[in-house]
């Protein structure tokens, strides 16, 4: 068995409407290891969201449509598979959380319906079994008296606990790959914590690889082994864990660096936030797409795109001047600041 | 939920009660003495005397009116001189024949309207649906008796497929049983089922970009029960209101039917004892449909609680919140 779970290779999705092409990927290539976790980062609207629900096939088409690109998952192009055999893979070799607990389970149904669902679907066991191994998901994910649990229905589940079923649901059938699209978001701080702490324990457990959609590095730096930078479509950089942690390269991955909130941050102390926005996806880019609100550019910013260049072993950047031969140095970051308000 | 149920049984006393009160002043106020027109022309005047004594018309109008409460209170319906039977008789002969047109009308609405409006939903703005569209628009602004006059133009009299008028008997065997139910069938469910189609439609566009349903195609399930199953169930309690709505007026829209096509059911019944000034056969009648309409609405608010779990029904003065 090769160890190699997951490669991604240049996918492309785009969204047509009428005349209108949207690219919301462009290009995006990555590998996962078993047992390994990956953090796609980058703010909103990059890209994230689009990239994790290609993987499983569940773009909306129309109007998406993966235009481009391998998804290699144990060797297999999913791209290639049928309909019946992608409908296999979902939510029991792939499965996937959603940002918004209150939205993503089914009001009618009962929570112990839900999760019986897929287990009676990817495996065969009888209707005892499955009820007996729903409770056991229940308990797993620390819900309290999992036989009551079962039979009420999601609104009478507070967020974090309708989460917490969410993951019961994505790992009931222990799949080798979870896709996680920030599952914390939604939720309050200390329940994020809470839920962050299950999915390292769980994934301890199940032997797991997580996909972890976030904005927030620190999540990626607990819990992930690599790093994917997304930003308008594109990858800008990737690396381990540690390399991006510690050496950071992309003026992006700088800013988003800087913008975060962090433990041990003073009450005078700045916060720093990229200013601009992000490029219109319509629109044909020419040159770096982060090039507009980048404070190192040069004329060559505007006019050719960077190639992704492994600068270091396992640290691919996307950027002119971080080459092997060639360093920027970073700034202080003392442009565009603003006092972080304390309330 | 026991409780909510008694309190809306109780409520129905008062509609009942109103509605009795209407359609007695209605009849009252009918041109004509009922009596001469039961009897004919030829009829003597003391025939005529004789009769209106015997209906109590000759009593003021309240003492009319609470021996008619008070016989309904006590289950009592009375006779109907014209049709020469028990009314209750009357009710247990002909209601089953409107009860086999309205279901045959509901089931062709609920099998045509709503996978109708799951597709349509699903191919938004394709082909199918601006059809679907137009289609259904022109169904709920149908006229019943225009189309059930085209109908028996079309299909009786140019084609000679179905007959025109009349129920088929059990008797001649099941085909000539549904050769005459089909036309009346489909003229009566033309409305409810293009209410239905645009009803599923429009709850379905809601309920299909939700995040549950993503959830429901993300475990693998089959498109068919990600619709039909997670979407569908959410996309019921707009489409059970309508179907609450729809058999109410249905009862309206069979009389017509019944009339264009000599259907024997309440709905034809009424419409002669109307000619014969029946009185006591109208009112009852009315009084037995609008029974039928609170008893239908009941099961609809009960229904609510089956397919959404969220309901709370609160005792007492109905409603469901
Ligand atoms: N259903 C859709 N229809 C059209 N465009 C879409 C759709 N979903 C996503 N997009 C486009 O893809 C881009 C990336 O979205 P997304 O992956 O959700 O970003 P995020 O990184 O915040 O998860 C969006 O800016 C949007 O332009
Ligand atoms: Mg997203």
């Amino acid at each position: 068995m090769s160890n190699e779970l997951l490669k991604v290779e240049n996918l492309e999705v785009q969204f047509k409407s009428g005349s209108t092409v949207t690219k919301a990927v462009n290009g995006v290539s990555f590998t996962l290891n078993r047992k390994e976790n990956i953090g796609i980062v980058g703010e909103s609207g990059s890209g994230k969201s689009v990239t994790a629900t290609s993987l499983l096939r569940l773009i909306p088409s129309p109007p998406g449509h993966i235009s481009g690109g391998k998804i290699l998952f144990e060797g297999k192009d999913l791209l290639t598979l049928s309909d019946k055999e992608m409908r296999d893979i979902r939510g029991n070799d792939i499965s996937m959380i959603f940002q918004d607990p209150l939205t993503s389970l089914n009001p009618v149904f009962t929570v112990g319906d839900q999760i019986m669902e897929s287990i009676k679907l990817h495996q065969k066991v009888s209707k005892k079994e499955a009820k007996q191994k729903a409770i056991q998901m229940l308990q797993l994910v620390g819900i309290p008296a999992p036989e009551k649990r079962l039979n009420m229905y999601p609104h009478e589940f507070s967020g974090g606990m309708r989460q917490r079923v969410m993951i019961a649901i994505a790992l009931s059938c222990n799949p080798k790959l979870l896709i996680a699209d920030e599952p914390t978001t939604a939720l309050d701080v200390t329940v994020q914590a809470q839920i962050l702490e299950l999915m390292k324990k769980l994934q301890d457990e199940f032997n797991t690889s997580i996909i972890m959609i976030t904005h927030d590095l620190g999540v990626v730096w607990e819990i992930c082994h690599k790093v994917l930078v997304m930003y308008a479509g594109n990858v800008i950089e990737y690396g381990t864990v540690e390399e991006i942690h510690d050496h950071p390269m992309h003026p992006y991955t700088w800013g988003l660096l800087d913008s975060q909130i962090t433990e041990n941050i003073e009450d005078h102390e700045m916060l720093t936030t990229i200013p601009g926005s992000p490029p219109d996806l319509r629109q044909e880019i020419k040159g770096c797409p982060f090039a507009p609100r980048c404070s190192y550019t040069q004329d060559i910013c505007f006019s050719k795109a960077p190639e992704m260049v492994e600068v270091k072993e396992k640290h691919f950047v996307a950027c002119h001047f971080q080459t092997k031969e060639n360093r920027l140095n970073r700034k202080e970051r003392s442009t565009h600041v603003r006092a972080v308000v304390k309330s | 939920m026991g409780k909510y149920i008694l309190g809306r049984i109780l409520n129905m006393i008062p509609t009942l009660l109103i509605v009795a009160v209407i359609i007695f002043l209605i009849t009252r106020m009918l041109p004509g003495n009922p009596a001469a027109v039961m009897l004919g022309p030829q009829a003597s005047a003391e025939e005529i005397e004789v009769l209106t004594e015997k209906l109590g018309l000759n009593e003021p109008l309240y003492i009319q009116f609470f021996d008619y409460i008070g016989n309904l209170l006590q289950g009592n319906l009375g006779n109907s001189l014209t049709y020469n039977m028990p009314i209750i008789d009357l009710i247990m002969e002909r209601f089953p024949n409107t009860v086999i047109l309205a279901v045959s009308a509901l089931l062709i609405a609920i099998l045509v309207g709503v996978p109708a409006g799951i597709i349509a939903a699903r191919k938004q703005n394709s082909i199918f649906d601006y059809a679907f569209t137009t289609f259904s628009l022109m169904g709920v602004s149908m006229p019943i008796f225009w189309l059930g006059i085209m109908l028996v133009l079309f299909f009786s009299v140019n084609l000679g497929w179905f007959p025109a008028t009349g129920m088929g008997s059990m008797d001649e065997g099941i085909g000539d049983f549904i050769s005459h139910l089909i036309l009346p069938s489909i003229a009566l469910a033309t409305i409810p089922t293009a209410q239905f189609a645009r009803i599923t439609r429009s709850s379905m566009l809601e309920v299909i970009s939700q995040d549950y349903v993503k959830t429901a195609r993300s475990k693998g399930l089959h498109e068919f029960f990600v619709i039909c199953k997670h979407a569908f169930k959410n996309a019921l309690t707009p489409l059970l209101t309508v179907l609450g709505l729809q058999i109410s007026s249905m009862l309206g829209g069979a009389v017509l039917t019944e009339t264009i096509f000599s259907w024997p059911g309440i709905g034809l019944l009424i419409i002669d004892a109307i000619g014969k000034r029946d009185f006591v056969v109208v009112q009852n009648m009315v009084i037995f449909i609008a029974l039928i309409y609170v008893v239908v609405n009941l099961l609809v608010d009960i229904s609510y609680k089956l397919v959404n779990p969220r309901i709370k029904y609160s005792s007492g003065k109905g409603g469901t919140k």
